[in-house]
């Protein structure tokens, strides 16, 4: 029981959108997807969906390529937000359920219960475009969650929202992910990934950069952070060997290191110099490896 | 198949749950009850008015005669002697206070002189003048001793009927009544390939514009999203067409005044030809899927609901100019344009219809003409599924044919 995406490569006359694209999702879990505008992810998702075919490779949910007779286990919250504005909040989410196979009634009670639990029953009635743009959104995730799909295609689903709802829709797509579904979904908040992602991906030019667990992509990184708080100056360590990068901090500095044993040489010459409040090694971030392996900041 | 009706009830009914739609129905059915009413209300305003006509008669005998003239006529006029002088009459009528009046003179023929306001008040005046005739008649027939019999003998019309060589042509009865008849029906197919595609487009282009689309094509295939819509679209059209004929037929049934009867003998109704109805339904049925499938091809492509128009303008031209030949060919079906044009599959709904209707061709070629647009619907379908594959999810600003390749391309399978 996987999804399983094998050297998927799509394009678009000369233009090379997704390039030898491979990645696997094993059941229930949730795959983040980092990049850049244009890298890619939402071609690697219309591909996953078969809204596209990809010039080269395959794509398959446990085995078995994705048809429109998968259709009832597939959720999709696509990046540029769809519904029909003039239809009622209740009916529309009926609709795209029933759409996906599932019965006008099951439809019409887990409706009522997902509005319940985004605290906007009163919208049942109400047409989609007299929503605010973040209870549009609550709406739009009910509709790709709503007839309890196995496989959720999530892209970018917390942006534009403030961090209460951003909340409230982080534990929503956690309780799904309990009940077994799996999750590939877009990101361009990296805590948001980190924070929810067992395995990521960093798109970059249609082609995986980095790919794994989280974890396994930090260590694999080789570099680490190391924090010092005290008042003196102490642009004098980014002198020693083995310090990649400085940068100064209203309250001290953070230093980048490849090797470990630097950290112990920094601890030694920062102690030299004064009073030391503070000193710890860190994870890279996420943001980090990003810059470092795009080549510029995630827009 | 469960998909397929449930986007193909959704069409139907949220169309038909408009307020457009349902006003626009309400209207036209209401509109019809105007037409066929409109001489009995024209008439209700006019008896309102007193119709006294003032006649000077010196001899004190004619007014009776034309009353009793007037009477058998069932004319709503009152002949009454009057005192006045020409003067005090004609003071009258630029007042207002009278409407009309006749001077009448026996000498040896009848004369009459009839005064009233306006020459446009000719109606009146002609039944006047018909009163006149039938007294002068009368008269005449007693001077020359004629019996009643006699007279009707002298009046009898002429037996004259026409009669056309040609094997395919119908009788002129037959072809003034069907002329009448498939005016109206070819009408009826005009406005609803226009207005049916048209509204396939648009709401392929709504779903497109407000995203919704992707949401669509990701839960059912866009072929089967594409063709359900036009089912559902195509029910509706076939609904509203039965309100519009039912609303028509009853109010023209009802009303039954001397225009309806009227409306209903010219028009080929009271002898309704069930086969010419036939050919109507399948014709506008064929036309409406022609036109609906390169609709949606062409709503496919647009990415704003503003920019169908434009695009839809190349298939509005083909519409206009089959109606041209149609309509054209109303006076003469026999030119050859209008036969070489009823195999042209875009034409065809409503020229082969027109031929159909008005001559007595062989089946085989309304047939042929048929498995021609059927053929065209099908490869219109099949090229039309695959850019409705790929334009739904082209978002961009250019928006012309051209994009039709681009749009193949993105929908390829490799």
């Amino acid at each position: 029981m996987a999804l399983s995406v094998e050297h998927a490569t799509r394009k678009f006359g000369d233009f090379t959108a997704v390039d030898d694209l491979s990645l696997r999702v094993e059941e229930g879990e949730m795959h983040g997807f980092l990049g850049a505008n244009g890298s890619g992810k939402t071609t690697t998702f219309r591909m996953i969906l078969g809204l596209l075919d990809p010039t080269h490779g395959q794509i398959t949910w446990n085995g078995k390529p994705i048809t429109y007779e998968s259709s009832p286990i597939i959720g999709y919250l696509p990046e540029e937000r769809g519904l029909y504005p003039k239809m009622k909040v209740e009916d529309q989410l009926i609709y795209l359920a029933q759409l996906r196979k599932m019965s006008k009634a099951d439809a019409k009670r887990e409706t009522a219960a997902w509005l319940e639990r985004f605290e906007v029953p009163h919208y049942a009635g109400k047409k989609v475009e007299e929503l605010s743009k973040g209870n549009q959104q609550k709406i739009q995730l009910i509709a790709s969650l709503v007839h309890k799909p196995s496989l959720i295609i999530l892209d970018e689903p917390f942006s534009g929202l403030d961090p209460v709802n951003v909340g409230m829709l982080k534990s929503a797509i956690l309780d799904v992910q309990k009940q077994g579904a799996t999750i590939v979904f877009s990101s361009h908040r990296m805590d948001h990934v980190e924070e929810l992602c067992d395995d990521m991906s960093i798109l970059d030019h249609g082609k995986v950069v980095v790919g794994g667990s989280i974890r396994e992509v930090k260590r694999n990184f080789g570099k680490q952070n190391v924090r010092l708080k005290m008042d003196q100056d102490l642009v004098s360590l980014s002198g020693l060997p083995g310090v990649e990068k400085y940068k100064g901090t209203i309250d001290g500095a953070l230093l980048q290191i490849s090797d470990e044993s630097t950290a112990q040489s920094i601890l030694e010459e920062a102690m030299k110099l004064g009073q030391l409040r503070h000193f710890s090694i860190e994870e890279p971030s996420l943001e980090e490896i990003f810059i470092a392996k795009v080549g510029k900041a995630y827009a | 198949m469960h998909s397929f009706w449930i986007i193909f009830k959704q069409a139907f009914m949220t169309k038909a749950r408009t307020k457009s739609f349902i006003i626009t129905t309400i209207i036209v059915a209401a509109a019809f009850f105007l037409l066929a009413n409109l001489p009995n209300i024209i008439e209700s305003f006019q008896r309102e008015e007193d119709q006294v006509l003032h006649v000077i008669d010196e001899s004190g005998e004619l007014v009776a005669q034309l009353q009793t003239q007037l009477e058998q006529s069932e004319s709503d006029i009152q002949a009454m002697p009057t005192d006045m002088s020409e003067e005090e009459l004609q003071q009258g009528i630029t007042e207002g206070t009278i409407e009309s009046y006749l001077v009448m003179e026996e000498e040896n023929t009848l004369s009459a002189r009839y005064v009233s306001e306006s020459a446009n008040d000719i109606g009146a005046g002609a039944e006047v003048e018909n009163a006149v005739q039938a007294i002068q008649t009368a008269m005449a027939a007693e001077r020359l001793g004629l019996t009643g019999a006699e007279v009707g003998e002298l009046f009898m019309p002429a037996d004259f009927e026409r009669q056309a060589v040609s094997a395919s042509s119908k009788t002129e009865e037959e072809l003034s009544q069907a002329r009448g008849l498939v005016y109206v029906l070819i009408l009826l197919i005009y406005v609803a390939v226009i207005y049916y595609p048209n509204m396939i487009a648009m709401e392929v282009a709504n779903e497109k514009s407000s995203r919704v689309m992707e949401i669509l094509i990701s839960s059912v295939s866009p072929v089967k999203h594409m063709f359900a819509k036009i089912a559902g679209i195509g029910t509706l059209g076939i609904v509203q067409m039965m309100i519009f004929g039912i609303a028509g037929y009853f109010a023209f049934k009802t009303s039954g005044s001397d225009m309806a009867e009227g409306f209903f003998s010219v028009m080929g109704f009271s002898e309704i030809k069930i086969s010419t109805f036939l050919f109507a339904i399948l014709f506008f049925l064929l036309g409406y899927f022609l036109y609906a499938v390169l609709a949606a091809l062409l709503g496919s492509l647009v990415s704003r609901t503003e920019d169908v128009q434009q695009l839809m303008l190349p298939m509005m031209f083909l519409i206009i100019i089959s109606s041209f030949i149609a309509f054209s060919g109303i006076g003469m079906p026999e030119a050859s344009y209008v036969t070489i044009s009823s195999f042209i599959p875009f034409f065809a709904p409503l020229v082969m219809f027109l031929r159909v209707g008005m001559l007595d061709i062989p089946l085989w070629e309304p047939l042929l003409s048929i498995a021609i647009m059927l053929a065209t619907i099908g490869v219109l379908g099949w090229f039309g599924a695959r850019v409705y594959r790929g334009g739904v999810l082209m978002y961009g600003s250019s928006q012309s044919l051209k994009d039709i390749g681009k749009a193949i391309r993105l929908g390829n399978k490799k």
